[in-house]
This record gives structure tokens, sequence and C-alpha cells, in this order.
């Protein structure tokens, strides 16, 4: 796990938030573009995904990425796709186990 | 002439509040002691609202570690809620999007989604505590990965027990500054910069209203000077700022009131500047506005209890005028005793007296807030052409003056028409007052002109796929 | 500046019909006053699907659709900028049998107005259009048909009005009009116009005005319902309709997902429109069948808009049996937007030389008073 971390690390870049103090709920395992990652349950996909790299999507104009902004569901920028199709808010919904996160640009 | 209604008793009134912060759950509170069951739709998966928001399972804390010296209104809120819930004097409808209201002669229809489904519920009266949302204004790098709003970062913490950054840049324009400041020292975070975009000497001037409420007043002060004694001092007057990085927030510059410019490495940033009204809700069901020029945001028209222009709609907390938890708390009640009153259930004039007269020495303290914080008109001023105004069509300030210098938009909503500012999935909500100040001074009208832009349904997105199993409930 | 009230051509209604006549009676020379109500573009012609299709049309509609669609091809140059007309094709869809038999019937009549439709078997839509649903049987290809942004070609048309010294007056409601000695007068806000000439083109306004000189139109307000999606992959090249026109979808480059089909909800006489939340729920499993790739993407908004539906579904282009020197141009029954370029030039050319070169027969005002009428047009 921590391998896959340091990896995910190296070509993603480092997470952009930070944890204040261990978490001790149960451990989720998920995936980011069909990379391996772990959360906390209790946590959203939005951190989930924040504490394993440094974006949530890719932006639809241009190169860019974005990582949220509002947190609370007003900014809707923040929209990620499961593998299986559904669009979900990453700051409001929260991580579950096996979920399979899709942050690559789709459109245009 | 009067027609023969059905009499009171056949059909119960049917009240629906939407929100649960603090200006809800009074409201529910009001209207249960008075023997009506009132349905509370809330979009979160808890009570709370914004200030009382309640971490997710998993993720819970001691009260006092999250929500500081609120800790103790927040248990009450809490408590408050859940003693309603549990003797089944509400029926709360948690993770539930209104993202529609329409108006249906006398009734009002809501459309919901709720766990990816659709559903209609019909309302006779609605209380609309909706609260507030960061008003944002775009600097340089505003759409960095790392550049938050200040909101952001205290909903990070307080939900997720995560913080924005190692390295953390705070840049605000209100009360949530200073506080923030102080909710990242307490985990352990020392923001490398407290950036305040309003003058000091604002706050000064505004010192004499600012004391109608002692208690609030001091609360700020205390957290500014610990602020300052823990080397995290707060400077005001800042100019301009300007987020640095290529694919995340490295470095944060800024020019101070002295002209002088500063960079700083930083691996977060969170700014906005004051708060706005989530009232697209008041303005889909048909509620007038009016622009309030101390806080420069248009605002549904109420009476002093929480009328809205549209009979039946009652408004509450910062979903009507931002003012904070406490105000909402009051607000509230004094809207659920409104709309009892106003359907013939003796209340207590005492209490509404207490309640206006607490509501008013709290109008002063905010007028005086609001002075303390004028808006930063410097920031909006001088936006450079290459900036996205609009974040979720990435529409530039060039694109926008371009349109309004060769189509002449007379007001936002055709400047949205022509250059789709505001039509990407968040409906305006972060650029829309920003469209409307480029428009006044570009277009040289003023910025109540240049208008606002009408809400329109859906209001937050809903899936496609919500109506491909539509469950319909009265 | 006082503003002078008299001028050769009042128009009332600053649609895509109304501004495109302003400019061609302009070109032409004429002293135009247009009086619009709210802003120019703000009505149908700036709200609605942005279809700009020939196909599907009541054939006698066909001579005006073809003319217009030639001008479609130039409008980026007339108006000066681009309007975002994208000659995309228009695939009308069939679901049963039934549906392909139509559009074969549909096909052979449109051939003999001059419009050529390709028809497209089961198999061949497979292979040719692969992003459509299973639902889907057969189709008939307007090539040359497409779609453009509404919100921007009548507001254009107003810009270029002006430029060449169009009088245009926003925000003004014309509140009474009448015949005089030598022409017209109206009275709008404190103004009274004078004009030799007047032009009806006030939208779903203009039966109110039609009726100030004796001629009744039973024009009732249509309200389609409009959604749109947020971005997603761009694979729909084509602007869909279907037999039946329930259903009508177009996507644009940036993602969008535009849906419309069934009507909205509103008050027109207050010109209040809005989106009916049933009639969107019921249009989503048709559009997901339609392209199943859509079924996952986010509505981000939706909205309707106010147009004038007659009994048989036709417009109303021509002069006024009552009264000379009037013309009107209304009714255009939701498919008005792709006609407003051709409207402009006939409005111009009755105008100038009292007759068209387009067939104007069907579209005669006194239609519904004089029954005969309606059925040797039908
Ligand atoms: C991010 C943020 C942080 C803040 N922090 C503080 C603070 O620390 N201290 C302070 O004094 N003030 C703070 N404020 C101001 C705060 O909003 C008020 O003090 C207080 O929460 C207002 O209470 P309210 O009941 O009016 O609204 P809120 O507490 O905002 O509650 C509104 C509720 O309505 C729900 N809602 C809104 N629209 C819909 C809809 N369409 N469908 C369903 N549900 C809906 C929301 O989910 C929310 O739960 C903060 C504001 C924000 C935005
Ligand atoms: C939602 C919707 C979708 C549509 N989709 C399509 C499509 O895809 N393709 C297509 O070809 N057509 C479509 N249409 C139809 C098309 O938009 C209209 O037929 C066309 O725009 C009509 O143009 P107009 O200029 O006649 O009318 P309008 O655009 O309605 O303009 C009439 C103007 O007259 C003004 N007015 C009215 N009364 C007065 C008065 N007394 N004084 C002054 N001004 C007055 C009004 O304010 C209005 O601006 C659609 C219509 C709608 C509503
Ligand atoms: S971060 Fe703003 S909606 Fe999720």
């Amino acid at each position: 796990m921590t391998a896959q971390f340091k990896q995910n690390q190296q070509t993603h870049g480092a997470a952009l938030l930070v944890r204040i103090k261990p978490r001790t709920s149960a451990l989720v395992r998920f995936t980011i573009d069909g990379r391996p990652a772990t959360a906390h349950i209790g946590d959203t996909i939005l951190t989930a995904l924040l504490l394993n790299q440094a974006h949530v999507r890719d932006f639809e104009f241009g190169g860019s990425q974005r990582a949220g902004f509002c947190l609370m569901g007003a900014c809707q920028d923040c929209w990620v796709r499961l593998r299986s199709g559904p669009r979900v808010r990453a700051c409001t919904a929260l991580i579950e186990e096996t979920m399979a996160i899709c942050t690559e640009g789709r459109a245009v | 002439m009067t027609l023969p209604g059905p009499p009171a008793n056949v059909r119960r009134t049917r009240v629906v509040i939407i929100g649960a912060g603090p200006a809800g759950v009074t409201a529910a509170a009001t209207l249960a002691r008075h023997g009506v069951t009132p349905i509370v739709i809330d979009e979160a998966a808890k009570p709370g609202g914004q200030i009382y928001r309640q971490p997710p399972d998993g993720a819970a804390r001691p009260p006092r570690e999250i929500y500081g010296f609120d800790a103790a209104k927040a248990t009450r809120i809490h408590g408050l809620f859940k003693d309603l819930q549990s003797a089944a004097k509400i029926d709360y409808r948690s993770q539930t999007l209104v993202w529609n209201i329409t108006r249906n002669e006398q009734r009002f229809r809501l459309d919901l989604l709720h766990n990816g489904v659709q559903a209609t519920l019909d309302a006779d009266k609605i209380i609309l505590a909706t609260g507030a949302v960061d008003r944002a204004l775009p600097f340089p790098g505003w759409v960095l990965p790392g550049v938050f709003t200040l909101g952001a970062a205290q909903i990070a913490l307080k939900s997720q027990g995560v913080a924005i950054g190692r390295r953390v840049a705070l840049i605000g324009a209100g009360p949530l500054l200073p506080l923030l400041v102080n909710q990242y020292l307490a985990v352990g975070i020392k923001p490398v910069a407290a950036l305040d975009v309003a003058p000091f000497i604002a706050k000064l001037r505004a010192f004499g209203g600012l004391a109608a409420q002692p208690a609030t007043l001091l609360k700020g002060a205390y957290y500014t000077a610990r602020a300052a004694a823990l080397g995290c001092a707060i400077t005001s007057n800042v100019r301009s700022i300007r987020a640095l990085g290529d694919s995340r927030v490295t470095g944060l510059a800024y020019a101070t009131a002295d002209g002088k410019t500063h960079e700083i490495a930083c691996d977060g940033i969170a700014a906005s500047f004051g708060l706005r009204s989530e009232s697209q809700l008041a303005d889909l069901a048909g509620c007038r506005f009016e622009f309030d020029n101390a806080s420069r945001q248009w605002q549904p028209l109420r009476d002093r209890v929480g009328r809205s222009s549209v009979s039946g709609v009652y408004i509450a907390g910062d979903g009507a005028a931002i003012g904070g938890a406490d105000v909402a708390e009051l607000a509230g009640e004094q809207a659920a005793l409104a709309l009892l009153d106003d359907g013939g259930t003796p209340t207590s004039v005492e209490r509404r007296h207490t309640l206006d007269r607490a509501l008013r020495r709290q109008s002063r303290f905010r007028r005086a807030l609001e002075s303390a914080y004028p808006f930063p008109a410097h920031l909006v001023a001088n936006i450079p052409d290459g900036l996205i105004i609009c974040r979720c069509e990435g529409i530039t300030a060039g694109q926008l003056r371009d349109s309004i210098a060769r189509r002449h938009p007379t007001d936002v909503n055709r400047l949205k028409a022509f250059s789709r500012l505001g039509m990407g999935r968040c409906q305006g909500r972060m650029c829309g007052h920003v469209g409307a100040e480029l428009l006044a001074a570009h277009a040289g009208c003023g910025i109540v002109e240049a208008g606002r832009l009408r809400a329109q349904p859906p209001i937050k997105p809903i899936p496609l796929t919500s109506a491909l199993a539509t469950e319909v409930s009265s | 500046m006082t503003l002078a009230n008299t001028c050769d051509v009042a128009i009332i209604g600053g649609g895509t019909a109304g501004c495109a006549a302003a400019v061609h009676l302009r070109r032409a020379g004429m002293q135009v006053i247009l009086v619009e109500r709210d802003r120019c573009g703000g009505g149908a012609s700036g709200v609605n699907f942005g279809g700009v299709r020939t196909q599907g049309r009541n054939p006698v509609e066909l001579p005006l659709a073809i003319r217009s669609r030639a001008i479609w091809s130039t409008l980026n140059e007339l108006l000066g900028e681009d309007v975002e007309f994208d000659a995309t094709g228009h695939l009308k869809l069939a679901r049963s049998p039934a549906d392909m038999a139509e559009l074969e019937a549909y096909a052979l009549l449109a051939r003999e107005a001059g419009l050529d439709l390709t028809l497209i078997g089961p198999n061949a839509i497979r292979a040719e259009v692969p992003w459509l649903g299973a639902a889907v049987v057969g189709a008939s290809l307007a090539p040359n048909d497409g779609q453009a942004n509404p919100r921007l070609v009548a507001p254009a048309y107003a810009r270029l009005a002006r430029r060449l010294g169009v009088d245009i007056r926003e925000q003004t409601s014309v509140t009474a009009a009448r015949r005089t000695e030598h022409g017209f007068e109206i009275d709008a806000a404190s103004a009274t116009i004078t004009s030799r000439l007047l032009i009806n083109t006030a939208g779903m306004g203009a039966a109110a005005i039609a009726r100030l000189f004796g001629e009744e139109v039973p024009l009732e307000a249509m309200m389609p319902n409009m959604v749109v999606t947020e971005p997603v992959p761009y694979i729909a090249t084509r602007s869909i309709g279907v037999c039946g026109g329930d259903i009508y979808i177009r996507q644009i480059p940036r993602g969008n997902v535009i849906f419309g089909g069934g009507r909205g909800g509103g008050d027109w006489m207050d010109w209040r429109s809005r989106s009916s939340t049933e009639t969107t729920l019921t249009n989503i499993p048709k559009l997901v069948d339609i392209v199943p790739a859509f079924r996952d993407a986010l509505i981000i908004r939706s909205w309707s808009g106010i147009d004038g539906l007659t009994p048989d579904k036709l417009p109303v282009i021509g002069p006024s049996m009552t009264t000379p020197g009037l013309l009107h141009a209304f009714g255009f029954c939701g498919s008005g937007f792709q006609l407003g370029p051709v409207i402009g030039e006939i409005l111009a050319e009755l105008a100038l030389k009292g007759g068209s070169s387009s067939p104007l027969d069907a579209f005669r005002i006194d239609r519904f008073t004089q029954p005969g009428l309606a059925a040797a047009t039908a």
C-alpha cells in the first residue's frame, strides 16, 4: 500500500489535502483511473482523491485540471464519473469500497 | 364574496421548510411547538447547515474540536433537531435536493431529487432557509488545484478533518477570515499569510455599530488578537492577489497598500470575499428581489418578519440576507411565527416583540460589519483579459469585454446569452455577480441596471438517469 | 437629439423576422423605425432550439425554407459575425415500419418541392450513424439542414440594422395602431410614430395587432420545452428529429446536448414561459433511447419560449386583406427560426414591390375566416 502511494505520488503529484490527525475508521479500497488507492470510511470522494493526488478532474475546455473549489456542492467544479457510468459530485458523495473513479476528461 | 373552501380540518396545511441549518431548525421547532408538523428538506446528509455542519459517519470528532466556541450552540441545534425527529414532530427528508419550485394556483410544487430518483411534493406554505455560499471573486490563478474558498477550507476541517495544505494562505473580506486563521492554528497549521482585502480604517469606523453585539465583537477581536499573538497577524488593505503555479498552487503573490509586492511559497490558498445568499428557489417561486447596496447583492424582498412578496413563501436566515448563525436562528423562529399568524394560529405577541428587538439589534451590528468589510471593488476593477471568470465554461474577462463591446448586452442575462457566462453547471453562482460588475464597468451602466442572473431549473445539475425510474410522492 | 417619429416603414416586433426585414428595407433606402416590447431577439427568436431545418415541413412551406437555407450559408458575411451556423444535416428518425413508410412518402413530396432527402434503411443506419440506439429502424437525411445559436442571430440582425441607420426602440410596446389617410400611426410609449407602411412581426403579440385592423387569426401560444445538458463527448454530429415530432436533439461541438419536445407552460399574456418538469421527465427516456451514450449526462438548465400557433400549423405571411400598406408575418408554429432570414427578404419585397418571388398563397391571413381558402391550400 505504501509502495502504491509512493507510485501515485510520483506519477500524479503529491496530495493536495492533509489529514490533521490519523483516521481510525475502516479503510476503503478504490481506484483512480484504474490505479488502486485507499481512503477511509467518512471521506468524501473529493477528500479521497485529493489525499492521493492533486486534482479531481480534467477540465473540459483546455488542458488544465480542477480540484474542486467550494466543497459544499455549490460550484459544481468537482463532478467525476464512476467507471460504471454514473456521474457523482465528489465533494458531497462519500467514497465507497471498490468505487472506480474516472477523473479523465471526456468532452471535447 | 367568499367562496366556500374546504373546512380547515379537512386538509391539513402542508408546510415545507427547505434547509436544516439554524434558520430551518428553529423554524421547524417553532411550528412543531404550535402543533404543525413540517416537512424539512435538506440536500445534506445531516442537519446543521453550514456552520453546524456534521461530519459523515466515520469522520466524527468531538464537537469542541469541530466547532470551537460554537460547540455548545452546535450541540443544542443538533439536539433540538434530533428531539423533533424522535418525537415525530417533523418529517425530515435528508439528502434531498429541491431543484425547482413552481406556483400552481394557491399551492406550490417542488421538484426533488433523492437517491438519484425524481419525486415531487406539493406544499401550501414554504419557508426558504437555504443559507449562503461564499462570494467568490476571480483573481489570477484562482482555477488552479489548491485554490479553494474560505468556506471550503473550513468545511475541509469540520467535516473531513483535512486541511487544504501544510503551507496555507488565507484571504478574505469578512469575519470568516480571523475565524479561519484560528481554526487552522488550532489544528497546528500556521497560515503562511492571512490577508484581508478590506482597509483597517473601515473597521475602526464601524466600531460604534459593531458594539451593538458586544459578545460577537469580542469574539472577532479575540480571534484577530490571538492570531497576531501566535505570529499570524492579519494584513489589511491588500490590493491584489495572484495564485502562482502551473498545475497546482505553489505560491501567492500579493500587493499591500504601501505599494510593495510580496511573494510567498504555499501549497494551498483559500479566498473568498463575504457570502452570497442562495436565493435561486426564491426566484423560481416568483419572489421579487431588490439590490442591497451595503452588501452589494440582490436579495429577495421580505417584510420585517420574513414574508416574501409571494403569499405563502417565507424566507429566513442567510438565504434572505447575510446575517450569521444567531440571526438565522431568530429569523427562522420569526418566519415560522409569521406563517402561523397568517394561518390563524395564535402565537405569543410578547415573543414576537422580543425577536423583533433582538433582530433589530443584530441588524445594526450587521450594517456595521458590512461597512467594516466593504465590497472589495478594487479586485474586480482591473481584472486582466486572460482571466477565466466563468469557471464552468472557461469564459475569460477578455471574451466578456469583447462581447460587451461588440454586442452591447443591456443586462447580465443578455451578457449570458451572448457569451455563455453562467451557462455552466453552477448556473452562475460563482460568476454571475462578477459578470454584472464587468458589465457595469464597461457598459457604463449602474450595477442595479446590470441586474442579476435569473434562476432556471434545475438550480443544481440533475442526472438524466433520475428520470429513468421516477417515483412520485404526493 | 430628438427622435424623428416619421418614417417609410414602421415595424412592430424585433424577432428574427422583424429585424431581418428592417435590414433589407434599410438597405433599399427606406427610413425604418422598429419598435420592440422587450429586447430584439428576446422572444422566441432568442430562446428557440436552434434548428435550421427544412425537412419535415409542410410542402407549401418548402420553397421559403429552401430559399432561407441558401441565406443561412452567407449569414455570417451578411451580419458581420459568427452566429454558429453548422450544416450538420438533419436526420429524421423512424422508430417503426409505419414511421419509415411516412418518411418514404414525405421524401416523394419533398422532392417535388425541390428538397432532396436521402432515405437510410435499418442496416445502413447502424453503419452510418452508430451512435443511434436500437429503437431507431431507419431515417431520412436532409444533408444541408443544420443548426445555429439562436441567442446570436436576431440581435446580430438588430445591430446590423442599427449600423445601417434603422431607428430601433427597445423596451417599447406598441399599444395602438391605426390607418390614416396617408399611412399609419402607431402609439409606442409616449411617441406616436407615423409611417407609410406598417409591418406586423410581433410574434405571439401579432394577433392583437391584426385585430386592430379587423383581421382575426385564431393564434394559440405555443411553448416548446427545452433542456440542455452539461458538455459530454461530441458524438451527435447530426441534428435529430423523429416521426411524430415528440423529441428533437442536437449537440454542439462544445459538448452540450440540447433536447426539446412537448410543451412547457406559462402565461403568454405576461410573456412568461417556463419548462415543465413533467415534459422534461417524459422526454428523457426518449432521448436516451435515441442516443444511449448520453445516458449519464447531467441536465444543467431548462427553459421555454412563446411562439404563435395557427390551426393549420402554417404561418401568416403577406399583405393585410383589410388595410393597404399593412404586412403581416407571424404564427410560425415553432419553426420560424429557420425561416427568419427569408421572411426579412420577403417582407422587403412586399413592401418595395408589392409582391414576392416566393409563393405565399398558403399563408394568406384571411384563410381562417374564409374556410374555403384554408381547405384549398391544405
Ligand atoms: C462555507 C460556510 C462557512 C460558514 N462558517 C461560518 C462560521 O463559522 N460562523 C458563522 O457565524 N457563520 C458561518 N457561515 C455563515 C453561515 O451560513 C450562517 O452563520 C448560518 O449557517 C446560516 O444559517 P442558515 O440556516 O440561514 O443557512 P445554512 O446553515 O447555510 O443552511 C442552509 C441549508 O439549506 C440546505 N439547502 C440549500 N438549498 C437547498 C436546496 N435547494 N435543496 C435542499 N436543501 C437545500 C443546505 O444544504 C443547508 O444545509 C458560513 C457560511 C458558509 C457558506
Ligand atoms: C422554445 C422554442 C423552440 C423553437 N425551436 C425552433 C427551431 O428549432 N427551429 C425553428 O426554425 N424555429 C423554432 N422555434 C420557432 C421560432 O423561434 C419562431 O418561430 C421565430 O423565432 C419567430 O420569430 P418572430 O420574429 O416572428 O417572433 P419573435 O421572436 O417572437 O419576435 C416577436 C417580437 O415581437 C415583440 N412584440 C410583441 N408584441 C409587441 C408589441 N405590441 N409592441 C412591440 N413589440 C411587440 C415581442 O417582444 C417579440 O420580441 C422555436 C420556438 C420556441 C419558442
Ligand atoms: S467543490 Fe464545489 S461543488 Fe464540489
